[in-house]
């Protein structure tokens, strides 16, 4: 049994680092194409800054900033963004997730377009990710009642 | 019982390894694996994506299905977690 104990350097540390945390998992995703990473790792790395913040604080801080009717809004909303581009790809006269046929939307040549549509299913695949590893977290750490974690 | 179960394992490891002779070799160029698709994807990924990193392009675009039913796989696991883990306190 862990006792639950407030200690005023970790609650600083995590509060000074869980941004730029948060800036490099975007950071991820965002240049996933032109250096190591993407969706998944940078997903995880989204979704281990809000653990960080249940473990250093507590759930119910972490579920204000991020409540669980938002979670799983997120956890849907990564997977529409996926299936959503390949459903316009095919509305656009191309196959599924054929993303040459965005440059019907997008400013760009066909070429790009399939970049760009790389990055929108990145996205798509770092928010579901995200979403589902924290409330995985929440699940298992609070035992299923969110009251309060790791005890 | 167990009898049966150790000569299955016993049997299926020994088909296994005897398979293993069959393997291509470490990092060998005319392995099957690499003279299939693989030279398609490092020849034209640039041109055909305009993304430099191979490994995104192969992982988002050319498996792009793959990558879909990934992500289909870890939404059910977390609709699955919350189904059943999730007790709300009354």
């Amino acid at each position: 049994m862990i006792e639950r104990f407030e200690d005023v350097i970790i609650q600083t540390v995590c509060r000074l680092l869980i941004p730029f945390i948060q800036l490099f998992g975007l950071y991820v995703i965002a240049h996933g194409h032109h250096s190591p990473g993407g969706g998944f790792q940078g997903g995880c790395i989204l979704g281990a800054s809000f653990i960080l913040l249940c473990v250093a604080y507590d759930i119910k801080e972490a579920k204000r900033r991020m409540t669980e009717k938002i979670n799983v809004i997120f956890c849907c909303l990564g997977v529409i963004i996926f299936s959503g581009i390949g459903a316009i790809c095919l509305m656009l006269g191309g196959n599924y997730l054929n993303y040459s046929r965005l440059h019907h939307l997008l400013p760009v040549n066909p070429v790009d377009a399939r970049s760009h549509g790389i990055l929108g299913i990145e996205i798509g695949v770092g928010i579901a990710v995200m979403a589902v590893m924290v409330s995985i977290f929440l699940d298992l750490a609070s035992r299923g009642e969110h009251e309060e974690g790791l005890k | 019982m167990k009898f049966l179960a150790l000569i299955a394992v016993v049997v299926t490891g020994a088909l296994l390894i005897s398979g293993t002779g069959d393997m291509p070799d470490w990092a060998d160029p005319n392995s099957p694996a690499s003279i299939h698709v693989s030279p398609r994807y490092i020849e034209k990924t640039v041109e055909e994506t305009a993304v430099p990193n191979m490994v995104t392009s192969v992982l988002a675009d050319y498996r792009g299905y793959d990558t879909l039913g990934e992500t289909t796989v870890i939404f059910t696991a977390g609709i699955a977690c919350i189904l059943l883990l999730r007790r709300p306190r009354r």
